[in-house]
């Protein structure tokens, strides 16, 4: 996940899912407050629907029925 | 203004050698308490039952805190080695005729990433309408995991090179609390244990811990710790993370709804938002380079996956069939 270059931090933009930042982060959010995020990697969420936005809670995911689940 | 702050006392925590559970179990007590005698054929016995899969545990707990009272240089012993290999032979030669195996890992992977529309595990259960004490009795089995929360998958390390070791080890350095030890996983669940009126003690529920949680601990210590296995120990640890952040969610609300407290709610909303990327990392930094590396692996992570899954599917049924009949799944009294 870190860029090869130190002096960069790479970005994750998912094909499936939220944008991947290289922490630790602040993200500022519109109406003024910020979320402070220092986990190594952080995922913001693009699709809107998690619960913990503006991270990702995997709300992403599709929805279909399924014979199992864990836990 | 300046405030010193003393050192955190931090205490030696060791679990007790349990109340065997059959004749295995009492075997390999017997030799953790120094005896010589023959160790019994392992064959006949229930390969998922509550004797073999304490057995295992108590021979595999020797790799991490081992037992008070207990000599540490019998973790490597021959007699100990031998009885532990052959109750995992016997234990992994009926997991695998349980599964449907195969190597296509993509599509094992897309099915566990589709959240089931309905859904009917234990977090469902507790979110909808599980009690208070059926919440404790869960983390009191789940205990066997968490309070070692992620030492089984740390085996696993030396034996990745490169790109996939370095992914798996972010993971690591976020459940070890990126080195802050009151931010570590573990400690988290000791955290909720207390506030749930538990004893976190390390090992203070062993002797009432589920077979299914005995066996998916037992899993993934001895593939992390058989090289010939790595692929299903990698497996292991990515069913882990690739499902975890929905059932936390669920747990969440459960914890809201029975008002359970603060130190609860925090331990799986962590994981909730820490899941969430250590999936894509799982993924991307991970199985990927991993498998570029060593594609004849592929067999090997979907094993681990299909595995984790039987084990973890199994305790659902298990937990949820006791309550369903009124019944608890284990008694939360002192021992």
């Amino acid at each position: 996940m870190p860029a090869e270059d130190p002096g960069r931090r790479r970005v994750v933009v998912a094909d499936d899912g939220p944008v991947l930042v290289e922490g630790p982060v602040e993200i500022d959010l519109p109406d003024g407050s910020s979320v402070l995020a220092d986990r190594p990697v952080v995922a913001v969420c693009t699709c809107r629907r998690s619960s913990i936005y503006p991270l990702c809670d995997t709300s992403h995911r599709g929805r279909r029925r399924r014979r199992k689940e864990n836990p | 203004m300046t405030t010193t702050l003393p050192p955190a006392a931090e205490r030696l925590d060791r679990p007790r050698l349990p109340a065997p559970r059959g004749e295995l179990s009492a075997a390999v007590c017997d030799l953790l308490r120094g005896g010589t005698g023959s160790f019994p054929e392992v064959t006949p016995s229930d390969p998922f039952g509550h004797d073999l899969q304490l057995a295992l545990a108590l021979t595999s707990e020797l790799h991490y805190r081992g037992f008070e009272g207990v000599d540490d240089d019998l973790e490597w012993a021959p007699a100990v080695v031998a009885a532990r290999h052959a109750m995992a032979d016997h234990y992994l030669a009926a997991l695998r005729a349980e599964l449907p195996g195969g190597d296509d890992l993509d599509d094992v992977v897309a099915d566990l990433l589709v959240e089931p529309a309905d859904g009917t595990g234990i977090s469902y259960h507790l979110a909808g309408e599980g009690t208070a004490a059926q919440f404790a009795e869960y983390v009191a089995h789940r205990a066997h995991y968490h309070r070692k929360e992620a030492d089984p998958q740390s085996w696993v390390v030396p034996r990745l090179q490169g790109a996939a070791k370095a992914g798996l080890v972010t993971v690591q350095h976020d459940e070890y609390g990126a080195g802050r030890a009151a931010a570590m996983h573990s400690t988290l669940f000791a955290d909720m244990m207390t506030e749930l009126g538990l004893d976190p003690t390390y090992g203070a529920y062993l002797d009432r811990t589920s077979r299914w949680v005995l066996a998916e601990v037992n899993l993934q210590t001895l593939c992390g710790l058989r090289r010939s296995l790595r692929g299903a120990s990698v497996g292991l640890f990515a069913l882990v993370e690739l499902t975890s952040s929905p059932g936390s969610a669920r747990l969440v609300r459960a914890a809201r709804r029975l008002e359970l407290g603060p130190a609860t709610e925090r331990f799986y909303a962590e994981h909730v938002e820490a899941d969430a990327v250590h999936e894509q990392v799982l993924r991307r930094d991970v199985l990927r380079p991993l498998l570029a590396l060593e594609p004849e692996l592929a067999a090997g992570v979907v094993l681990g996956l299909q595995a984790g899954s039987y084990v973890g599917d199994r305790f659902s049924e298990e937990l949820l069939a006791h309550w369903a009949e009124g019944r608890p799944s284990l008694t939360l009294d002192a021992a």
